[in-house]
């Protein structure tokens, strides 16, 4: 039973981040499809870090591991994500094929990035495999059985922060401003394109932050030729389940997070072990509700008004 | 006047297309090219090389027809998804569902093969069938509940994906997660190559599916271009309260389009699992690629159906290619990031037709104003 919270609270800390991100990046008006190519470079990019720290400074301290990790992983990230700005908001490109090229680039980037460090580092060793064992020890606390990581801590305080940023704050007005009727907030002097390159940045930073949690949460090696299994495009309906609110998501993101759990570690657990339901019915689970929810609800649906949308001053 | 012949030239929409097009992939293998640098500099030239070659590495000239055949089945399901692409987009739908409907196609098309013995061409059509229904679901969704049909899209992916997993587990091999091989199974469900092996060289994967994808782009363009039906469609995509003011149904026209795209991608995974070329692994984890490929293609295309062909054909081409490359210096996936980076490059597609008008519209006023000036100054004289 704890494996299953100690699951389910990971997946929804990835889960609840990168939906965080899509909701800045859509707040301001840019659909951002690319979550799971920017998981995947974040991913990349915290692996890499770990690997080179427990090689390079076997002693290091858990907490410079642990924030050098978040520091790397979130600028990967947001340099991933600046691909997505510059074409959809200063060349108005299309957000969705934008989108689905970074997705399929992300993947085979990494795949490429790992297989020449791998072959450089030995000439025999051509695999995708970045292994983590021991530093991924630096985030995991055990209290009696349940394994408490920091970076659950790190999405919680980043929900609360977020929840700030957007309600509270000048800037996620604006920011918010953008993505409902950007010609009305540039009216009022608000720069539109720097708004929403700070969406789809801080997206950026989001979704590589929740890469790396995604590929350290289960497992201590990661082959980087399965990119994140879907879990970007998960990330998306939670925030389309969350109505792009973050209280919202916080509760689709446990939600959602509760079914990817499941699917891990149903077997273990006698109840559900004996209604003997493949793993792919819990797999599936997520996107079909929110479907039907979509389904029901998109009428008074509260997504951003211009997002997709090019930003063009001369319209009005 | 050269000059003018040659600036009308290039004001000539598809010659923009087929240019930016050109760019796009120029740039794309010069970016490939620069990351082979990287890696290892002393191979880089003859990586890329080898890539672009593909089957043209084989030294004898029957092998290089062989596996121009293997490159050419590869290339019909392709063909298929990014026709399913292009022709929603045609209708203003962006169709990011291709690569479940595709999946379903599989899964269908495979199940009825094996677990029902059926022939080939009733596999063809329940695929199609399935693939048609998906779609339409996404066309409902959209429109009568407003739901975006890219975000239905995906969500149908991953459904479609864990469907098919479900589905085709019960028709695995007892010690592996793959399918049974069709043409042990059941040979009657194999595409009927009508000869087309034989000129290619005994390449048994050769089957009358290829034509068909060369024949099926055909006919979506003339229902595009040269119908009425056609025509409904496409102004449904220009402005959907236009049509339906013109009386036109476009709640259907929605449905129908999405309905047709789903049919064309599952016919593409038919065309291609019918051949026994793959099996299918059942534990697969991710929706397969050869849906997000088809957007690669369709844009690279210039959204046109005979481009599509041609650009079809090209990525898996270097797909292909990839395999030639020595995999002891450089990774295969490397014309996956090529690939993905053509797609990227297309985004910025309507940016260069925009730059180039705008450049010969600048010239063209530039060389109006000299002939004033000239024409002014002989007045004078």
């Amino acid at each position: 039973m704890s494996l299953l919270i100690q699951y389910t609270l990971l997946y929804a800390s990835v889960l609840i981040l990168v939906a965080l991100g899509g909701c800045f990046s859509e707040h301001s008006g840019v659909i951002n499809l690319g979550l799971e190519g920017i998981m995947v470079m974040g991913a990349l990019g915290g692996t890499l870090t770990m690997r080179l720290l427990a090689s390079a400074f076997p002693e290091a301290p858990a907490i410079v591991i642990i924030l050098l990790v978040i520091l790397v992983a979130a600028t990967i990230g947001v340099i991933y994500s600046s691909l997505l700005g510059v074409a959809c908001i200063s060349f108005k490109a299309d957000q969705t094929i934008v989108g689905t090229a970074l997705n399929i680039l992300g993947t085979a980037a990494a795949t490429v990035i790992v297989k020449a460090v791998n072959t450089k580092a030995d000439p025999n060793n051509v695999s995708s495999v970045v292994e983590y064992i021991k530093p991924k020890q630096a985030f995991i606390v055990n209290i009696k059985g349940f394994e408490f990581n920091w970076f659950m801590l790190v999405a919680f305080l980043l929900l609360i922060v977020s929840y700030v940023t957007l309600y509270k704050t000048k800037f996620g007005l604006r920011l918010m401003a953008c993505g409902e009727h950007p010609q009305a907030a540039a009216s009022v002097g608000v720069n539109v394109y720097k708004m929403r390159y700070a969406g789809v940045l801080i997206s950026g930073a989001l979704g590589g932050l929740g890469g790396i949690i995604y590929v350290t949460s289960g497992v201590s090696e990661w082959k980087f030729e399965y990119g994140v299994a879907g879990f970007g495009f998960l990330a998306l309906a939670v925030m389309i389940f969350g109505q792009w609110k973050p209280t919202r998501i916080a509760l689709a993101g446990l939600l959602f997070g509760l079914f990817r759990a499941l699917s891990n570690v149903y077997s273990g657990i006698d109840f559900l072990a004996s209604l003997n339901i493949p793993s792919a019915v819990y797999n599936m689970m997520p996107y079909i509700i929110s479907l039907v929810v979509l389904a029901l609800t998109s009428k008074k649906s509260r997504a951003p008004k211009a997002e997709g949308i090019p930003y063009d001053k001369g319209s009005r | 006047m050269k000059n003018n012949k040659l600036r009308s030239f290039f004001k000539n929409s598809s010659v923009q297309a087929v240019l930016s097009s050109l760019v796009c992939i120029l740039l794309g293998l010069l970016i490939g090219y620069i990351v082979l640098l990287f890696i290892n500099p002393d191979g880089a030239a003859k990586a890329i090389g080898d890539l672009v070659r593909n089957f043209l590495n084989y030294s004898k000239p029957e092998a290089r027809f062989k596996y121009f055949g293997d490159t050419l089945v590869k290339t019909a399901p392709l063909i298929m998804c990014s026709l399913s692409i292009l022709f929603c987009y045609k209708v203003g739908l962006f169709n990011i569902g291709v690569a479940g409907q595709y999946a379903l196609g599989i899964g269908i098309s495979l199940y009825a093969a094996l677990a029902w013995n059926l022939p080939w061409w009733v596999c063809i059509l329940l695929a199609a069938a399935a693939g048609a229904l998906s779609g339409a679901i996404g066309g409902l969704l959209k429109a009568y509940r407003n739901v975006n049909e890219v975000i239905s899209g995906i969500m149908l992916n991953w459904i479609s994906l864990y469907s098919i997993n479900m589905l085709l587990t019960q028709v695995k091999e007892d010690t592996s997660p793959y399918t049974v091989v069709v043409k042990y199974k059941n040979a009657s469900a194999l595409i009927p190559s009508l000869g087309l092996d034989k000129l290619f060289l005994n390449n048994e994967y050769m089957t009358i599916a290829v034509p068909l994808a060369i024949i099926i782009p055909v006919l979506i363009w003339v229902l595009l271009e040269k119908t009425k039906f056609g025509y409904e469609l496409k102004a449904t995509g220009f402005n959907k309260n236009a049509a339906k003011y013109c009386g036109m149904n476009e709640k259907r026209n929605i449905i129908v389009t999405l309905a047709i795209g789903g049919a064309l991608a599952a016919t593409g995974a038919a065309f291609f699992y019918l051949t026994s070329y793959e099996q299918w692994n059942c534990s697969t984890s991710s929706v397969p690629a050869m849906g997000f490929n088809g957007i690669a293609a369709a844009f690279l295309g210039g959204l046109n159906p005979i481009g599509s062909i041609l650009s079809s054909f090209f990525i898996q081409h270097i797909t292909e290619g990839g395999a030639h490359i020595d995999k002891m210096l450089y990774p295969s996936q490397i014309s996956d990031l090529i690939s993905s980076i053509i797609i990227y490059l297309c985004g910025f597609v309507f940016f260069m037709k925009y730059a180039l008008s705008k450049y010969l519209a600048k010239r063209d006023e530039k060389d109006a104003a000299k002939a004033a000036a000239v024409k002014k100054e002989g007045g004078n004289k």
